[in-house]
């Protein structure tokens, strides 16, 4: 099909769609990136759209962009900079100027090219390629809308419904490009507008024409070739980190036997969460939208109280706003996943890009001393691991967890195997029924070994009680201001908290064992560390990697981790709040930092730079 | 749930000392609570008693059932979450006027908005006991209190006003020290299916006492007040002669038998109207008319926690998916052998 054009195979390629809010270039990124999944390739992306809805067409604020990184071989990130760029308008190729590698393709539609596009989009000149300095980039321009037109006619659309299929055209062009069969795109179309089957033709049509045009013209660009990977025999979807985290929280339910319940309030970039489990009924999963963050997290304490597993999902400025009643289930010692999207801060910020800067709001923002677990999940796929994690703390060890997560794992997806739930442990709450000691039985009353207290559920005879916010007495469970008692109870919620450790995974390192430097991260960053580190292999050196998920309490092998190492970075979207942490928990720890707080995800390059050049000092 | 167990009050007792001031309105409540809960049967543990936090707020300590005593304001969405996530248990919510008024205005006109089967109940003395003495949202314009040095420039809630406003389809208010009519409502309260508000006046003995003695003192408590029952007529007086009727947009009190009023122009008590107009001005009479006590509205609606389980049934009953990976596998899969 394409014998005479060069095929290059290559082991990885970014490309990035970009256009108006308006063009639908998230549809365009997502069918590409699921079909190249579907081929087998591995996945990653990340969707970066505007805050405005709509902000004014054509300009610089509204390009919403849509990336994703193929692989044949595992891919980790989204990739820093892109090898294919689709632009929809002006303002796109504007706003991607410093993304493009060297030769790297660019696909413009020349109608959305005039003079009056380029004055939307700011251009002085004629030459918009020239005025931003882009000459070693290869140029495929196509008069896409009126292609897309002239090939829409027999269907008689109005000529915006005509001009909306200039995305699928411009996917045509793409999937020429790699050499993808457009079979999988067009059954995802027609699933898509399965009740609007003249739009469904159209996009089809104009997909095909696309893909033709390519072929035809014989670009004189390369395609591509990414071969397909060999992954883990089973079944495979397409998730983004707030549907894992939704996905994770009931299969922890299922397998603890309880109900699932979830109290929320619309925030960004953490709403998917409450979407997804709010369309679930069928699955049982009762998830209600409160009036503010408050009730959320209340509404999830008072159905915790009453024996469900239960969960509240937020952003940094809910979090905040939860402090108080995260607090009264510290005390009240009641099972409570709270999860937190992180995103640009302070106060509102930059609510859709990503940061990690709520880590000491997460250790430490409440009243009293008022320990609680925290978690963080390293990938879009490890949502669904941290979730059923988190829910499984949680209720074993009648506390708090926060688990964070941040906009860019949230919205960025891969392919994730469905799991087999056979694989995931057992989750047995410690209910009453558990207590066999002689004294009888107080809602305080703990296991000796673990310090948890044994969970009472209303409806249970025998075993009415009253907790609340007050301190109680060990023993009475009574209310209690006995000072001698208050410390105790202080030590003995902490104690709690630390044993935990026991139950957990240590912290493991990846990469070269005797490491002149150890890459030290937690969270959302793992696949820009990780490649870092593959990429300072490469070129030879010896470099190691220690990827944080528990963060409180520490996995028991850190400070020995830590202290085995000459040279340790810890790299974190934040001003260093993780590396401060650590040296609060490892004496004598004293490690170089890396950080970067520009609402981006880390850009690889930058960092095996910045790595390179600790290694070498 | 045993069927054949006949409970009594002391059954709802808990084992903790009682700690309220002595004289305190909250006593009677607590007493009233424990004879209501005898009267409708329902077993201790199948009970929840939440509260916020204030003096009233307390009462979950001195009941046996399952209680939780939480944070300020936050008990009505705390209740919330526990009726939605259990519509079996009998939820009941203590609060008073500046826990449910100020701090927990918002999840207290939601959880009435929404119609959550609740039973709430509002102790209001028009003061900030806990905290010694303070001006509440309910206080009276001009009330020296310790905040108000020089008398409050601002008006109160009228919390009936408050929950017809918020679309609330029960309302009802007694007073601390009559105990039998307090006990008849809290029991028809807890009937209700939906969100109920009792509002208690209750007297704070060291921080605003005799708020309330203007209307519940024996000595005119009957010319005062005028105790509303769904299907009666609308007459009150220490002689039984006094009524209630219309005048134009307006409510009037009259005497039966003078100025040409005849028990025919007195109204009847429709608790179970939908239209919440007249409920409103009843619940609002002062000044020369008599404070309404008793059930001013009891008004059948749909249930939040109930419409909640009937969604998941509905849904269940068209879409088969019961585990997390059969819904996965229904959807978008690729399969790699």
């Amino acid at each position: 099909m394409a014998e005479q054009t060069k095929i290059t195979t290559l082991e990885k390629v970014v490309i990035r769609f970009s256009g108006d809010s308006g063009d639908g270039m998230q549809l365009t990124g997502t069918i590409f990136s699921n079909l190249s999944a579907v081929f087998g390739n591995e996945i990653s992306t990340f969707p970066d759209f505007p805050a405005e809805i709509r902000a004014p067409q054509g300009s610089l604020s509204g390009v919403s962009g849509f990336q994703v990184h193929l692989g044949s071989r595992k891919v980790f990130t989204p990739g820093d900079k892109v090898d294919v760029l689709v632009a929809m308008n002006p303002a796109a190729l504007k706003v991607n100027k410093n993304n493009l590698k060297k030769n790297a393709i660019v696909i413009i539609d020349t109608d959305s090219f005039q003079k009056s596009d380029l004055d939307k989009a700011l251009f002085t000149t004629d030459n918009p390629f020239g005025e931003l300095g882009l000459n070693d980039v290869q140029v495929v321009a196509a008069p896409i809308s009126t292609m897309v037109k002239e090939g829409l006619a027999e269907f008689g659309l109005d000529n915006k419904s005509a001009v909306r299929c200039k995305n699928m055209f411009a996917l045509g062009l793409v999937c020429w490009l790699f050499e993808r069969p457009l079979e999988e795109a067009m059954n995802m179309l027609q699933n898509k507008f399965s009740k609007k089957p003249t739009i469904a033709k159209a996009n089809i049509k104009a997909l095909t024409d696309g893909y033709n045009y390519g072929h035809n013209i014989h670009a004189t660009v390369s395609t591509y070739r990414i071969e397909g990977t060999k992954a883990d025999p089973g079944f495979y979807t397409d998730v983004n980190g707030n549907k894992a985290t939704a996905y994770g929280l009931i299969a922890a339910a299922e397998k603890a036997g309880m109900k699932l319940f979830l109290g929320s309030y619309p925030i960004t970039p953490a709403t998917d969460i409450l979407q997804e489990l709010s369309a679930r009924k069928e699955l049982g999963v009762k998830a209600v939208q409160m009036e503010d963050e408050i009730a959320g997290i209340c509404t999830a304490i008072g159905a915790s109280f009453a024996g469900a597993m239960v969960a509240t999902s937020t952003s940094g400025p809910g979090l905040a706003l939860k402090s108080e009643a995260i607090g009264l289930a510290v005390i009240a010692e009641l099972p409570l996943v709270i999860i937190d999207v992180q995103r640009g801060g302070p106060s509102t910020g930059l609510p859709t890009k990503s940061e990690q800067t709520d880590l000491m709001q997460a250790l430490c923002g409440r009243n009293g001393e008022s320990p609680v677990v925290v978690m963080a999940a390293s990938t879009p796929t490890d949502c669904f691991d941290a979730a059923f994690w988190a829910s499984k703390i949680a209720v074993e060890h009648m506390t708090p967890v926060i688990l964070l997560t941040d906009s860019f794992i949230a919205n960025g997806s891969s392919a994730w195997r469905i799991p087999d739930m056979e694989d995931y442990p057992e989750i047995k709450p410690n209910y009453v029924s558990n207590y066999k000691g002689e004294a009888p039985w107080k809602p305080y009353r703990r296991d000796h070994e673990s310090l948890v207290r044994y969970w009472a559920v209303p409806g249970m005879e025998g075993f009415a009680h009253r907790i609340g916010g007050l301190e109680k007495d060990y023993d009475t469970s009574a209310i209690s201001t006995e000072p001698i008692n208050h410390q105790k109870m202080v030590e003995t919620r902490q104690e709690k908290i630390d044993k935990i450790a026991d139950y957990i995974p240590e912290l493991e390192v990846v990469g070269d064992t005797g490491a002149d430097l150890l890459i030290v991260g937690w969270g959302g960053t793992y696949g820009h560390l990780y490649e870092a580190m593959e990429t300072m292999q490469e070129e030879g050196k010896k470099v190691a990697l220690a990827h944080f998920k528990f963060i409180s309490p520490l996995p028991k092998n850190t400070g020995e981790v830590l202290k085995r190492y000459k040279k340790v970075v810890v790299a974190e979207q934040n001003k260093g709040q993780f590396a401060n942490y650590l040296r609060s928990k490892v004496s004598g720890f004293n490690p170089y930092k890396f950080n970067r707080v520009k609402g981006q995800p880390f850009v690889v390059a930058r960092l095996v730079e910045e790595f390179t050049k600790i290694l070498e000092a | 749930m045993a069927e054949d167990i006949k409970y009594q009050a002391k059954d709802y007792k808990s084992d903790q000392y009682v700690r309220w001031c002595p004289g305190c309105g909250d006593h009677a409540v607590l007493n009233c609570l424990h004879k209501a809960m005898a009267n409708l049967g329902v077993a201790p543990q199948d009970m929840a008693v939440i509260s916020g936090i204030g003096c009233s707020s307390r009462l979950p300590y001195y009941m046996n059932a399952y209680g939780f005593h939480t944070i300020h304001g936050r008990g009505a969405a705390i209740a919330s979450g526990v009726k939605t996530a259990r519509p079996d248990l009998s939820v009941w919510l203590m609060t008073g006027d500046g826990d449910c008024l100020a701090i927990g205005g918002n999840h207290f006109i939601h959880a009435v908005r929404r119609n959550i089967d609740l039973n709430i109940v509002l102790f209001n003395n028009k003061i900030y006991g806990l905290t010694k003495g303070q001006y509440s949202p309910t206080t009276d314009r001009g009330a020296i209190t310790k905040s108000s040095p020089y008398g409050t420039v601002e008006e109160p809630f009228i919390p009936a006003e408050l929950t017809m406003g918020a679309r609330g389809n029960f309302f009802a208010r007694v007073i601390d020290v009559d105990l039998k009519n307090t006990t008849e409502v809290l029991t028809d309260a807890a009937r209700h299916k939906g969100c109920s508000v009792v509002e208690v006046l209750v007297n704070c003995v060291i921080f605003n006492d005799a708020i309330h003695k203007k209307i519940t003192d024996k000595e005119f408590r009957a010319d005062r007040t005028i105790l509303l029952r769904h299907g009666e007529k609308m007459i009150f007086g220490k002689d039984n002669n006094k009524g209630i009727v219309l005048e134009g947009l307006k409510l009037k009190a009259i005497t039966i038998g003078e100025d040409g009023y005849t028990m025919d122009d007195v109204l009847v008590h429709d608790a179970n109207e939908p239209d919440p107009t007249l409920h409103t001005m009843l619940s609002m009479m002062s000044g020369d008319m008599p404070v309404a006590l008793g059930v001013i509205r009891s008004v059948e609606a749909p249930v939040y926690d109930q419409a909640v389980e009937e969604q998941i049934a509905e849904v269940q009953a068209k879409n088969p998916n019961r585990t997390l990976r059969e819904f996965l596998m229904s959807g978008e899969v690729w399969e790699v052998r």
